[in-house]
């Protein structure tokens, strides 16, 4: 059985007795999905308390449309388009989202500040970096990976418009794989990969103020 | 194969997560990564995009708070309350 395969028949499983009515079976989803359900919600309203709105009205939806979920995409999956739906709704309504003149939007097509580059024109080194990469591998590995340098990572999302955010959120802290959030969010694999990028572009970014500014 | 043209600082910066995500084709890997082999400011980019990836994957999954299990358990109450 492929691992898409398992997760079918667990799916499958739990809907029976979801339908069925067992409270045990909602608290196994719960568990499971709930507490990346509110950090996604979070990162479109920036609310906390919104945000818990946001996953309570995802869930009312889930259960009223239990009965027509026909399983052509995972049960998770389907739970996350509900709750994307649902926190863009209140998004729109609370005025929360990230204006799109947002000067990080603006800026994010480019993963490097240009100016840290020699013109594509220079005569000798054309496009080539002109300015010093840090090389972080001289960092103690306890410092890289310390719980400032994550919230470091978080406050950079919390930064960046919703979709970045959440694209960078599934794949790269949930876990998720591309199929699953290119189909989640409803785009190409190439588009999928460029809200990455640029998402881990930007965290990136932040994380070279956050270690440039600690070594000094 | 086909010898693409030679990519640039520049370029290999926003070629990082196609390469990570294995979605170039061949002959723009093998650019990608004697680019990378030769040219120390990008080897420390691509380094220090890895980590950054890592990092994510470092930030730990956190509970739901009580009360909003318990606000969430409720919803299932009311829906199976309607259900009968």
């Amino acid at each position: 059985m492929s691992s898409s395969d398992v997760e079918a028949s667990a799916d499958s499983a739990l809907l029976e007795r979801l339908r069925a009515g067992s409270e045990d079976a909602f608290g196994e989803i719960v568990d499971s999905y709930g507490p990346a359900m509110l950090r996604v919600a979070t990162l479109y309203v920036r609310d906390r308390s919104l945000a818990q709105e946001i996953v309570q009205d995802a869930w009312v939806n889930v259960l009223g449309g239990l009965d027509g979920f026909e399983g052509r995409s995972s049960l998770k999956t389907w739970i996350f388009v509900i709750l994307g739906n649902c926190a863009r709704r209140r998004a729109e309504r609370e005025q929360r989202t990230i204006p799109f003149a947002d000067p990080h939007e603006s800026s994010l097509d480019a993963s490097v500040d240009p100016d840290q580059f020699f013109a594509a024109t220079h005569p000798r080194w054309p496009g080539a970096w002109s300015s010093v990469v840090e090389d972080w591998r001289t960092l103690p590995e306890d410092r890289l990976a310390s719980a400032e340098a994550t919230d470091a990572f978080r406050a950079a999302i919390a930064k960046l418009p919703a979709r970045y955010a959440v694209v960078i959120t599934l794949r790269d802290i949930e876990g998720w794989s591309a199929d699953e959030v290119t189909t989640l969010l409803d785009v190409s694999p190439e588009n999928q990969r460029v809200l990455l990028h640029r998402a881990r572009a930007r965290v990136r970014m932040s994380l070279v103020d956050y270690f440039g500014s600690e070594a000094e | 194969m086909i010898q693409s043209e030679p990519l640039s600082c520049r370029e290999i910066v926003e070629l990082v997560t196609d390469y990570l995500e294995g979605s170039m084709p061949p002959g723009r890997r093998l650019g990608f990564e004697e680019h990378i082999a030769i040219c120390p400011p990008c080897r420390n980019y691509f380094d220090q995009f890895r980590h950054t990836v890592e990092l994510g994957k470092k930030i730990e999954e956190e509970q739901l708070p009580p009360d909003v299990r318990e606000a969430l358990v409720n919803v299932f109450r009311d829906w199976q309350k309607d259900a009968r």
